[in-house]
């Protein structure tokens, strides 16, 4: 009885805190401050026909280099806590997997990965970039383990395309500092033609860098988890 | 003007549909079908993104919460059920 009268003693502070904010809110009819600069000069400083892109990758590329730090440390939290036990790795799951599923990946699995990829090499122009085009990736790679259940992903390799697209990104990162303006500046290539699929300078290499990390990453847990399935 | 209106109606339909399906997802018995619940909620979520001019959004909503994490939700209740039983 008092935990559902401090429950809702709770949603009615709640409640009047949100009505405060909803009756003095005032639709804004222009941009202001840094979204005005963003949006008038966004296009000419960076030269990404996605202007999304273009915050996301060059003026916050800092939270994006977080961001994939973040994603890192789940990856790794998980595979610490599933540890696979000594007969995880030489066990035959006998399931059989439906024909439908297996005929349909074999169609389904080489459109997913190009789609994934096309997400992330073309992220400055359209919708989508690295984190999407991995996670696309990442389905696939699903789909791949959820129709050959057996199959056995290759550590190694994982491994090192994660290793190698996180040291490319700061180091493209670094490079900005001595080539332009500053840490994670684009400006170091050439801009190209506003709209064209070689411009943006820096923004479509690292933006298919942080893809290939975050496909990696997601792939190595979706295997972790299906290695550590206890079904025999 | 019209278009607009077809809008917000479509809006509004989702949002009823995403809250049905979210209270379907808490009170549910079967963990299963909370799961699928919780993963139609992120869709309906991504096509709401859509509507409001945030492609960018709607993609990583509708590939992450409603593909790979209603596929790992799927993982870790299989393991649990297992090592319960």
């Amino acid at each position: 009885m008092l935990k559902n009268i401090l429950v809702a003693l709770v949603l009615s502070v709640m409640a009047y805190m949100f009505y405060n904010a909803y009756s003095s809110y005032e639709t804004r009819t222009e941009l202001t401050g840094m979204s005005h600069h963003f949006a008038s000069k966004g296009a000419e400083e960076v030269g990404a026909a996605n202007l999304v892109t273009s915050i996301i990758v060059t003026y916050r590329g800092f939270d994006t280099l977080g961001e994939v730090t973040i994603l890192f440390l789940t990856a790794s939290i998980i595979s610490f806590f599933l540890k696979l036990k000594s007969g995880d790795k030489e066990k035959i799951i006998r399931r059989d997997t439906s024909e439908l599923l297996v005929t349909a990946s074999q169609l389904l699995i080489p459109i997913i990965f190009m789609f994934g990829i096309y997400v992330f090499m073309n992220g400055h122009l359209t919708p989508g970039g690295g984190f999407q085009g991995g996670a696309i990736i990442a389905t696939g790679v699903a789909l791949m383990i959820m129709a050959n259940p057996n199959i056995s992903l290759n550590h190694n390799v994982i491994h090192w395309v994660e290793s190698i697209s996180g040291v490319s990104f700061v180091i493209i990162g670094v490079l900005g500092i001595f080539l332009a303006g500053g840490f994670l500046d684009n400006r170091m290539f050439s801009l190209g033609e506003f709209g064209d699929f070689f411009s943006a300078g820096a923004i479509p290499i690292i933006y298919s860098f942080v893809g290939l990390k975050v496909g990696a990453e997601l792939s190595n847990i979706l295997n972790k988890y299906q290695k550590s399935q206890k079904e025999i | 003007m019209n278009n607009e209106f077809v809008f917000v109606g479509i809006a509004i339909v989702v949002g009823i549909i995403s809250i049905v399906l979210s209270l379907v997802a808490i009170h549910n018995k079967k963990l299963s079908v909370a799961i699928i619940a919780a993963g139609i909620v992120s869709l309906f979520a991504s096509v709401l993104y859509l509507l409001m001019a945030a492609p960018d959004v709607a993609m990583t909503e509708a590939s992450i919460g409603s593909g790979l994490s209603t596929l790992i939700f799927f993982y870790v209740l299989n393991k649990i059920k297992r090592s319960d039983a």
